[in-house]
């Protein structure tokens, strides 16, 4: 593992440029206990700036629990125990340096389900700025909600509706509405699980869009079901199987050239 | 291939006679459950009809017109029994031997002198005049002029002798006599005499314990909630604690009633028949209540919404307190209401801790004597005057009105604060 130093939080962000991908994320032997069942089996995974890595396999291989690891999301389910170690830009995301509030400000997670706040969709994307403190002025949150929203993909259609419940939008722009609501609190790494699963194809298309816009600014980790979805958005892609992290390579060599049987099995459909 | 030689299991005779005793029994349920819905009803408007029919008369009183000489003597002496004395032989001129006039004296309540003494004193220039004034009629007047006391059984059997009837009989034919609305019934506390008697006191007394309740048990009810259902690990002890809660809610009222005098009065040394013990120990039985009704309400908001607070950072409390809670709250506040509506009629736990007591003044603080609707209720009950028996069945429709009106608001809390997500 390259050590680098680290940088405070407050001081962020400072990205190398774009081409350059380095070390974001780093899972070395990750370990996940669900009470006695072991649900990972160790799993040793880098993740590059400013790429789409794709995790694949099927239901049940821990795809999303290694997802949740990432971010600390699994610390809310009860008995769910981590071994192993989690970096983000070379700090064990896990020590006592790194606080999981802290963390999950930096690492920005997209639910499978459509999720937004049963509030206003200007109050949706406002909310994790004001509870950080990243907007002082009233002027600056809106412009904070702006951004946000553009990046999103979404401004245009609810520019002049900001004031209307989130609950309101159509599956899709909900979505979208969540993805903006995981950019307004500049993440550097966006954890999506499955963000694409309850919508429909055109929706589908317009969330994969902007994956692809994202990543100019951000790390993403995305879980997917659809095969073809990895192959289009991700520069990297994950296997997964049984617990095990099985093959990890460029989307287009696992596509192309696995070098698993299992993975080759799993991509050309013969199970899962 | 051949066709139609096999008919489908699903077209057989057996199967639609099948089909015929699904519907049978689907139909026999739906009656079952509008008998079932009927019989409920109809024991409601037996129960409401019967306390109406009883109670509504109590909402109006007989008053005696008088016309008082309020000469000098007499309001320095403050003799006012005098006076009105004087006023109402003056009605009846029929009556002139001692006797009858002893009767006489019975007509009015006993009140009466110090209604018009309460008028003098807020207007002393009255003194010298002579004033017509409405004075309440005693219990019994009142009683007859309902025709509760019937003119028809002998004069032995009778609560009003003939000497009364037939004074009586002389005001209504001089128009002395009128019914007008029971305002003491509403502004006085209690009293030996029903005429007299109001519920005021009482309903002081039971908001006072309220809000003693509610201080109490709202805040610890709903911290307990959100820390066991949000932050508490889920083991053994929180197993106890939940098992315990629950039973809690099923002890009978009268164990707390019990446990707060054992407690309050006997090892604290509050005072007896106060609000303020009254308060704690109704305190002590809805916060299971409570607690229950807010752990439901937490448990029913989606664990997506938690995620989502979660995922952008929020900290565990932060996501408690700006998302699960507002979305939590109208089933708090059903819960809560409802909780507080029990409370509001429960009577065992108060006679433990002496608010059965009689008790005329309106209690002004916590710590005064006071009694509550519900004990009142059974006060009244309990008091042989025909005149309290109405007066139990208005107490009763008083505390029904409270009661629906808690849940009323119960219903419209929970319309205006309901989210959809």
């Amino acid at each position: 593992m390259s050590v680098q130093t680290h940088i405070p939080a407050t001081a962020m962000p400072s990205r190398p440029a774009a081409g350059i991908h380095g070390t974001k994320m780093v899972a070395r032997d990750v370990k996940v206990f669900y009470g006695a069942k072991q649900a990972l089996k160790g799993i040793n995974l880098e993740i590059q700036e400013n790429r789409v890595m794709a995790l694949i396999g099927p239901s049940g291989c821990g795809k999303s629990t290694f997802l949740r690891c990432l971010n600390r999301m699994n610390e809310t389910i009860e008995n769910c125990r981590v071994e192993g170690l989690i970096a983000l830009d070379g700090e064990d995301v896990y020590g006592k340096n790194i606080d999981a509030v802290q963390l999950r400000a930096r690492v920005g997670m997209v639910f499978q389900k459509p999720n937004p706040f049963p509030k206003s969709i200007y109050d949706n994307i406002a909310y994790g700025p004001r509870i950080h403190g990243i907007a002082s002025h009233r002027d600056e949150m809106d412009e904070i909600v702006q951004t946000s929203l553009k990046r999103a993909g979404l401004w245009n259609e609810v520019k002049d509706r900001l004031r209307e419940p989130g609950t309101g939008l159509s599956g899709g722009q909900q979505q979208r509405l969540c993805i903006a609501r995981a950019i307004a609190v500049s993440p550097e790494v966006i954890l999506m699980d499955e963000p694409c699963s309850a919508l429909d194809p055109i929706a589908t298309a317009h969330i994969e869009e902007l994956i692809d816009e994202l990543r100019e600014n951000y790390t993403i980790v995305i879980v997917t079901h659809n095969m073809q979805q990895a192959a289009r958005v991700s520069q990297k892609t994950a296997f997964f199987h049984l617990g095990d992290m099985v093959e990890c390579d460029d989307t287009e060599e696992i596509f192309t050239n696995p070098r698993d049987e299992r993975t080759q099995g799993y991509i050309t459909g013969r199970y899962g | 291939m051949s066709v139609a030689v096999t008919k489908s299991r699903y077209q057989s005779e057996e199967f639609s006679a099948r089909l015929r005793r699904r519907y049978a029994a689907e139909r026999r349920f739906r009656i079952a459950g509008m008998l079932a819905v009927g019989v409920a009803s109809l024991m409601l408007v037996i129960l409401l009809g019967s306390i109406v029919s009883k109670g509504y008369t109590a909402f109006w009183q007989a008053q005696i017109r008088l016309e008082v000489t309020l000469d000098k003597q007499h309001v320095e002496e403050r003799n006012y029994t005098a006076l009105v004395r004087q006023a109402l032989y003056a009605q009846v001129p029929a009556a002139t031997d001692r006797a009858t006039r002893r009767s006489l004296n019975d007509l009015l309540s006993s009140g009466a002198p110090y209604e018009l003494e309460a008028m003098v004193n807020a207007n002393p220039s009255l003194v010298g005049t002579t004033q017509t004034v409405w004075v309440r009629a005693d219990d019994e007047i009142d009683q007859f002029m309902k025709g509760f006391i019937r003119r028809d059984v002998p004069e032995s059997e009778r609560r009003l002798n003939d000497v009364k009837i037939a004074a009586i009989d002389a005001l209504v034919a001089k128009g002395s006599i009128r019914s007008t609305f029971n305002t003491t019934l509403f502004t006085a506390g209690d009293s030996r005499e029903p005429e007299q008697a109001g519920i005021l006191g009482a309903v002081v007394g039971s908001a006072l314990t309220l809000v003693v309740t509610m201080l109490l048990s709202v805040p610890i009810g709903i911290a307990a909630a959100v820390y066991l259902e949000e932050f508490a690990p889920k083991n053994r002890w929180t197993d106890l604690i939940e098992v315990n809660i629950n039973n809690l809610a099923a002890v009978p009222s009268i164990i707390f009633g019990l446990l707060g005098l054992a407690v309050f009065l006997g090892f604290f040394g509050l005072p007896r028949s106060a609000p303020l013990v009254g308060g704690l120990v109704m305190a002590l039985m809805t916060l299971p209540v409570i607690i229950i009704a807010s752990r439901v309400a937490l448990k029913a908001v989606p664990p997506s919404i938690r995620e989502a607070a979660l995922g952008v950072g929020a900290s565990p409390l932060q996501t408690v307190t700006h998302h699960v809670l507002p979305l939590a709250l109208p089933g708090i506040l059903t819960g809560t209401i409802i909780g507080m509506a029990r409370a509001l009629g429960e009577t065992a736990p108060l006679l433990m801790i002496g608010m059965v007591a009689f008790i005329v003044d309106i209690p002004g603080g916590l710590t005064d004597s006071a009694t509550a609707i519900p004990v009142q209720i059974y006060m009244w009950a309990d008091s042989p005057e025909r005149a309290f028996t109405e007066r139990t069945s208005a107490a009763i429709l008083i505390l029904l009105a409270f009661l629906i009106l808690m849940n009323g608001l119960a219903v419209f809390l929970r319309k205006k604060f309901e989210r959809r997500w």
